[in-house]
């Protein structure tokens, strides 16, 4: 695809400029929902520690590392895709994109295994928690922060492995060239994004 | 775009230059041929339109019908209230009638009416572009805006909810009425929202035309700016909310439920960080159209532009750290509540600020009585006494006697809408000759809004009364003493009503019967007046450069330059 640009910019250069600058807003509007989320955290950690020490140490503390070394390694793939892409090495950003994809699919799997866990322990939030051994007072509080934050990033996980297969399209048409990443850097930018928050989820929920 | 010889009569030489007052009865004007509104008329036309300028006018028609709905539900809160007994509906019926006026009044006209009506219109106009940075998204914006509104009207088919429009918990997840959807409605309209701050700021950011520099921007530019900063940042905070408060409902986990040790002040904080900054979401585009009007009809430019702008910036800063006053009587600390209440008290400063400029404009200005210019005057009578009323509310110890009765009620409703709706229909009458191309009968404007005026007062100057003496607000009864005046805020109200509906049927009436405008019947210097009017499908024949501040009236007005 030659450098084109719709006809309201001036040239491709404006274009671009405006087609990242959205993109860079719209992350911080992301940003300011999940430290909604962040503040609810840190207010309930402060009135129960003893809960939020329970329940993090009931976690799948595997489970969770293999997910964050996943979703880093896809982050990695994606810059590395975006990196093909300016080259104009379209096959081999296609299958980055493709490997970041399956690494999306991975961490969902692992998602739902650990769902499925905390179910059947009755590790959940409300008056459906049932979870025998667990007595600290607040520990339903964690279970919600808990499925409100994963479920939440989980959610954004699946937009951002849409944005990345419409990503890859273009590269499997061979279209990506110098100068012409929009997509791919856009799609990217928001996969970092996804990938940032759980980074931070990961230690707050299971670690600490 | 069609070639510039279908073009109109304004390109013709009889025009003199206007150098005085505005021809308020052009005559001899031709309806230029060729522009926006018939660029296509099939309804297809309409729905699949990405030109910011018809995106203006589907958001002109559905936030006017929220406006309409929101009305009715108030006339209804109003019947039922002139005395203490039961009247129209019984208890849970006006809790549910005064629900549906908040919501429908804050999230489906106050928060997208300005920027979406004349900020899609407008700032590309005044920017010199041809539409704003992403126009798909732009008509995505007002779609999930219809679709927001489409839950809350299924919502309000089914009976409403009863919280209140601020849905706090623990009542918002344990009613039997339909919150959910009402909040998911109001989840999917922040993205509407969201989507519109978005690109006004990248708009704003790169294309602006040759020589727009940012201390020539006009002002309402730079109040679109800051309202988007806001939009941007504090709305993801209310999705964030409303959607674990929708969750909570419905499946019964409450982030917030004290009997779980959660804490429903938390939901305040959250929901108050953005419903805080909310108001300024409504009240800076207001400011914005007043420090466009009050140039246009003072003929001079803005006192202080530098002041102006940047009280703007401030106002959205320093909104973002005021929400505590909300809760003042919620648990907060002494010292938490006198921070909140000191920086509230900023705003004041700021908003004064303005209100300087904005008269110090029209002082010595060669002004020009018209319909937009009263409503200016309406303006500034409403966010003086609502700003006053403001920093006496965000005093802790005067706050506690009046928080929860009428005074608040009357003081959010004159600054927050008599404000808001004064710059509204300000800009309605400045631009319609703009959007549409005809002039409104003047004299009606003036009677419309003078009972506008007189009706938003005697609603409100009652309930100011009313909460100094005690009563609460949102409770269905109240006693004997009260009846004086809740009848005079009745009276009040309806005379509001039909100032609305006279303005409402004149502008009707105009859009056909009008008379013709020309390019620029008001002789504004405004940049959005460079080009014909109703504009053309992409606003502009040539390229508009500029090489002055807006609003310059040192120098003669020059018709349509690029129209």
């Amino acid at each position: 695809m030659a450098e084109t640009h719709a006809h309201h910019f001036p040239d491709a250069g404006v274009q671009r400029h405006a087609s990242l600058l959205g993109m860079w807003l719209f992350l911080s509007t992301e940003v300011l929902l999940f430290a909604g989320l962040f503040v609810a955290y840190g207010y309930y950690r402060f009135l129960f520690p003893g809960a939020f020490a329970e329940g993090s140490r009931a976690m799948h503390t595997w489970l969770g590392l293999a997910n964050t070394v996943v979703l880093i390694a896809s982050s990695f793939a994606v810059a590395l895709a975006h990196h093909a892409a300016g080259a104009g090495r379209n096959r081999t950003t296609f299958w980055l994109l493709v490997a970041a994809l399956a690494a999306g699919v991975f961490f969902l799997g692992v998602k739902a295994v650990e769902y499925v866990e905390h179910f059947r322990a009755g590790e959940l939030p409300g008056k459906w928690f049932t979870h025998p051994g667990m007595k600290a007072p607040g520990i339903s509080l964690f279970y919600a922060v808990y499925f409100l934050a994963t479920g939440l990033h989980a959610l954004h996980v699946v937009v951002g492995m849409s944005l990345l297969a419409w990503a890859a399209v273009p590269a499997w048409k061979r279209r990506y060239g110098p100068g012409n990443v929009g997509l791919v850097e856009n799609a990217g930018l928001y996969w970092h994004l996804v990938d940032l928050v759980w980074i931070f989820l990961f230690p707050l929920l299971y670690l600490v | 775009m069609r070639p510039s010889e279908t073009g109109t009569g304004s390109l013709q030489p009889d025009e003199s230059v206007l150098t005085g007052a505005p021809s308020l009865h052009p005559s001899g004007e031709i309806f230029p041929a060729a522009h926006y509104l018939n660029a296509g008329t099939r309804l297809r036309s309409w729905l699949v339109t990405v030109d910011h300028k018809r995106i203006a006018v589907l958001y002109l028609v559905s936030t006017l019908t929220a406006l309409f709905l929101g009305g009715l539900f108030a006339m209804a809160v109003r019947v039922e209230l002139v005395g203490p007994e039961p009247n129209l509906v019984d208890a849970v019926g006006y809790n549910r009638l005064f629900t549906l006026h908040g919501v429908v009044m804050v999230f489906f006209f106050m928060i997208p009416a300005i920027p979406g009506i004349f900020g899609n219109f407008m700032l590309p106009l005044m920017l010199g572009a041809k539409d704003v940075a992403f126009p798909r998204l732009n008509l995505l914006s007002w779609y999930v805006y219809v679709v927001g509104a489409a839950f809350t009207l299924w919502a309000m088919l089914y009976g409403g909810a009863d919280t209140g429009w601020t849905f706090y918990t623990p009542y918002s997840t344990i009613t039997p009425t339909k919150v959910t959807p009402i909040l998911l409605g109001i989840f999917v309209t922040g993205f509407s929202s969201i989507l519109t701050g978005l690109n006004f700021i990248v708009t704003i950011h790169t294309l602006r035309g040759p020589g727009l520099t940012w201390m020539r921007l006009p002002l309402f530019a730079w109040a679109l700016y800051g309202t988007s900063i806001i939009q941007l940042l504090a709305t993801p905070v209310l999705g964030l909310v409303v959607l674990a408060a929708a969750l909570g409902h419905i499946f019964a986990f409450d982030l917030f439920d004290p009997a779980r040790g959660g804490d429903p002040v938390l939901f305040q904080h959250l929901f108050w960080f953005y419903s805080h900054p909310a108001v300024y979401i409504m009240v800076l585009p207001a400011f914005g159209v007043v420090s466009e009007t009050v140039q246009a009809f003072g003929r001079k430019i803005i006192f202080g532009y530098r002041a102006v702008a940047l009280a703007t910036a401030g106002i959205a800063f320093v909104g973002f750290f005021v929400w505590g006053h909300h809760m003042f009587v919620s648990s907060q600390s002494t010292f938490d509540a006198g921070a909140f209440g000191v920086l509230t008290m900023l705003v004041g400063v700021f908003t004064a600020i303005k209100v300087f400029n904005w008269v110090g404009t029209l002082y010595k200005g060669a002004i020009v009585w018209r319909t937009p210019l009263l409503y200016v005057c309406g303006f500034l009578y409403f966010v003086v006494f609502g700003g006053m009323t403001g920093v006496a509310v965000a005093t802790v110890s005067l706050d506690v006697h009046w928080h929860d009765t009428y005074f608040v009620v009357a003081h959010f409703h004159f600054i927050m809408v008599g404000a808001t709706l004064m710059a509204f229909l300000a800009g309605l009458h400045y631009w319609f000759p703009k959007m549409f191309g005809r002039t409104y009968p003047e004299g009606w404007g003036m009677v419309a809004g003078a009972l506008i005026i007189l009706g938003f007062n005697a609603t409100f100057v009652p309930q100011f009364l009313l909460g100094n003496m005690g009563m609460p607000r949102r409770y269905y009864t109240y006693a004997e003493q009260f009846r004086t005046l809740n009848v005079a805020s009745t009276f009040g109200a309806t005379l509001l009503l039909f100032g609305f509906l006279l303005v409402g049927l004149y502008l009707l009436l105009s859009l056909r019967g009008g008379k013709v405008a020309g390019p620029n019947p008001w002789g504004s210097k405004g940049f959005e007046w460079l080009t014909q009017s109703p504009p053309l499908e992409h606003n502009f024949r040539t390229q508009p450069t500029f090489h002055g501040p807006p609003h310059d009236y040192s120098t003669p007005v020059e018709e349509n330059l690029h129209g």
